[in-house]
């Protein structure tokens, strides 16, 4: 080999290296949607169709579709299992809708996507008439609607709430669940005084800089009668309101009640916290309830609805909708199977058999659900008092400018009110886009 | 591999006999078309046989860089206040997503500029030094060596995935790195310490790469050379200086150049140790990322072209500074400049290329 052409080969290695680190974006580029039509549109087509979304460990999707299957074995359903990891499960259902594939045909949405996808038109709008949304919480709908149109149903939901160490508070001598901030702040430092708990701090949440930020700060504002977006879905949140829901999490940074470690909690973090004996109060979800009834504070707990400023709080709605892909084929038979995947008989399945919450009303009170999950008359609650996170098209950039601010305000970098200020213009500069 | 260069007109082969005396055959003027029809011949040759490299280049280097700077010329749908739908096409906006970087919209850019150089100028330096002394000591014979070679490479055999979520539970709140330093610090909160802990991780990762292929170096330096310095006296600081240093610059810049080009793609480690959106570590590709999962191809396409070519200058600075020292000067003493140039360009030194 003589030297110009080592040099050569340098040089393309070089280029080689370099233009890899293009191909990840240029595969997405240069994409253009035409124009479909803007009503409800005609669902006609049958045969097999598919089901994306995340990969499912419990084997219960799975089992729902084979007995879908079973009744209609030439619409046959296919489960396509996505990522595990949300961000890329949406990245594969954006990548999908931008190539218009007809790969994916009835979406699994989580519950903050719907308006994102449909203001995409990359769902269809869907006959409201023909689910029944009246037999379900009214705030899970309401993440289903776009400008008031339906563009998904809900399939499952979530809402947060308050875990708390009944045996301590029992020993303080606090016969009920803290209902406002103050009072759960009185209750803390009474149990904080015995021996029991040494060491132990009064509260956490999620306040790592990722989703479950713009959750706990939605939840903070929301319970202290503020919003992020208005009822038109214009940014409103440098109010009073606002400030005193952000203050409450300031402050109890401040003063210790949310310990210092709490800033790099996630959902995880929160529950090794809280069962591990380090946690008085703790905002989770209800997934936690069946890991800590194995751990060892197994039996001295119990869940009560988030408190708020003056009173009951609001939680963040989970869960996830299905919808219809645009682009995909034998639309009829999506529609069946959109009907019966969100029937009541379907979530009670996924609640019996994966704890998944159901949309449906009525199985929060069935006597035998109860049974099986105590927590389930609190977590109705929750979800009865929950305000949907901010239902922008441009979600993505909301919650992103909401963890920014949020998470100078608690560590301190900004005031609380600079960072609502903030807060709004970022908001209002998404929106305008 | 040959000096391809087809002269101009030649290609078709004629006998008519006009080819013989072209500008571009200066060693067989005389000779005819004959001589200049085989040159041809292996010129088409080479060219073809050149030509599945050029093509695979076309299909992902070249494709992909040309696709990838058309879609940064574009800017985002716009969303029609009225319908609440997001336009069909997106609008095209020239250079605005370049212009933009010196904006207001421009602290995020730069702040990824900065955090990318700072990543591969500290962690390539630390890890050229601890990539050298480890392949010092993986070259030298003593018993369980072969234990300390692999043990030394493991760092590097895992995925950076997995190494970022190791590390994650070293810098817990709770975990090793605390307790071991004796007072907490939230090392995955934003602010330097959260620099510091992606160095720290990259370091342990990538080291071994640059002993890897430092040792690679160390093994064909003759013994000869040591015995010839012990005899002279040289101490083993001197012989390190004087000897080792200079005889495997060639493989250590190879790997040094490696890493930097790797270093400024960085993205993985500090997206799962410190999580995305974290000021502190944000990388150019993590911004890209970002971009384009918020669905703005245009400005994540057009900071994809911006680290492309900070990437390729770095590379071309390699080449161009140390590109001569990268071929010509191995085992034997140094030759004066004009010199080096001009056994470029003609001798072959298959023999000192051992990198």
């Amino acid at each position: 080999m003589n030297a110009r052409t080592s040099r050569v080969l340098q040089c393309s290695a070089v280029l080689v290296a370099a233009g890899l680190v293009l191909t990840a974006c240029s595969s997405s580029g240069g994409s253009s949607s035409s124009g479909q039509s803007k009503s409800p549109s005609a669902f006609s087509g049958r045969g097999p169709i598919t089901y994306a979304a995340a990969k499912d460990s419990s084997g219960v999707v799975q089992k729902v579709i084979d007995s879908w299957n079973k009744l209609h074995p030439k619409e046959k359903v296919t489960f396509v299992q996505l990522p595990a990891d949300v961000n890329q499960q949406r990245q594969q259902m954006i990548q999908n809708a931008e190539t218009k594939s007809d790969a994916y045909t009835v979406l699994s949405l989580d519950v903050v996507w719907t308006s994102e996808f449909a203001a995409h038109q990359w769902i269809d709008q869907l006959p409201a008439a023909q689910f029944p949304l009246d037999k379900m919480l009214k705030p899970t709908v309401e993440t289903a609607k776009y400008r008031d149109n339906l563009y998904a149903v809900p399939a499952s939901s979530d809402g947060g709430v308050l875990y708390y160490r009944s045996d301590l508070l029992k020993k303080a001598g606090i016969s009920a669940a803290p209902t406002t901030w103050a009072e759960m702040k009185a209750d803390c430092s009474k149990v904080k005084k015995l021996p029991e708990a040494k060491g132990m701090s009064c509260y956490a949440g999620q306040f790592e800089k990722y989703e479950g930020l713009t959750v706990n700060f939605a939840e903070a504002v929301n319970s202290a009668g503020g919003v992020i977006t208005d009822a038109g879905g214009k940014p409103d949140v440098d109010t009073p309101a606002a400030k005193k829901g952000l203050d409450f999490l300031v402050d109890s940074f401040k003063d210790g009640t949310i310990p210092k470690e709490a800033i790099t909690y996630q959902e995880e973090e929160g529950r090794q916290a809280f069962q591990s004996g380090n946690l008085v109060f703790l905002r989770n979800w209800p997934y936690v309830y069946s890991l800590a009834e194995k751990s060892k504070v197994a039996g001295k707990f119990a869940v009560a609805p988030l408190p708020g400023l003056n009173g009951a709080g609001s939680s963040s709605l989970g869960g996830h909708n299905v919808a219809l892909s645009s682009f995909a084929k034998n639309k009829a038979t999506a529609l069946d199977f959109m009907k019966f995947f969100t029937s009541q008989d379907t979530a009670s399945t996924f609640l019996k058999d994966a704890s998944m919450a159901a949309p449906y009303e009525a199985l929060y009170d069935d006597q035998a659900l109860v049974k099986q999950y105590p927590y389930l008359p609190v977590l109705k609650k929750s979800i009865l008092n929950a305000v949907p996170r901010p239902r922008v098209v441009q979600y993505g950039d909301a919650s992103s400018a909401i963890q920014q601010e949020a998470y100078a305000a608690l560590t301190g970098a900004k005031s609380s009110a600079q960072a609502l200020k903030d807060l709004q213009s970022e908001l209002q500069k998404s929106a305008a886009q | 591999m040959v000096d391809t260069k087809i002269p101009p007109g030649t290609a078709a082969g004629g006998p008519t006999g006009t080819a013989g005396g072209r500008a571009g055959e200066p060693t067989a003027p005389v000779q005819g078309s004959r001589r200049a029809w085989a040159t041809a011949a292996s010129g088409r040759t080479a060219a073809l046989l050149v030509s599945p490299t050029l093509l695979v280049l076309t299909v992902v280097v070249l494709y992909p860089t040309i696709m990838a700077f058309k879609e940064s010329l574009y800017g985002t749908k716009g969303l029609d206040p009225k319908t609440g739908f997001i336009s069909d096409t997106e609008p095209f906006v020239g250079l605005q997503n370049y212009t933009d970087i010196f904006g207001q919209a421009g602290d995020r850019f730069w702040n990824a500029f900065w955090n990318t150089s700072f990543f591969t100028v500290v962690t390539v330096g630390l890890e050229t030094l601890i990539g050298v002394a480890m392949a010092l000591i993986m070259h030298k014979a003593f018993s369980g060596r072969a234990l300390v070679r692999a043990s030394i490479l493991i760092p590097w055999a895992v995925p950076t995935a997995i190494s970022g979520l190791l590390w994650r539970w070293i810098f817990n709140s709770d975990g090793i790195a605390n307790a071991l330093i004796g007072h907490q610090v939230l090392w995955t909160t934003e602010g330097f310490h959260a620099k510091i802990a992606v160095v720290i991780a990259e370091v342990w990762k990538t080291s071994p790469f640059i002993g890897l292929l430092v040792l690679a170096g160390l093994q064909v330096i003759p013994k000869e050379v040591y015995e010839a310095a012990r005899i002279d006296g040289a101490g083993p600081l001197a012989q390190f200086w004087r000897i080792t240093l200079p005889l495997v610059k060639p493989a250590l810049l190879v790997a040094v150049l490696f890493r930097c080009l790797d270093a400024l793609r960085m993205f993985d480690l500090p997206y799962l140790l410190i999580g995305a959106q974290k000021n502190s570590v944000e990388t150019l590709s993590m911004l890209a990322q970002n971009e384009a999962s918020n669905v703005r191809f245009g400005p994540a396409a057009a900071y994809a072209v911006l680290l492309f070519l900070y990437v390729f200058l770095v590379a071309l600075g390699f080449v161009r500074l140390l590109g001569a020292d990268l071929i010509g000067d191995v085992g034997g003493p140094r030759r004066p400049k004009g010199r080096t140039r001009l056994r470029r360009t003609s001798a072959p030194s298959s023999a000192e290329v051992s990198a």
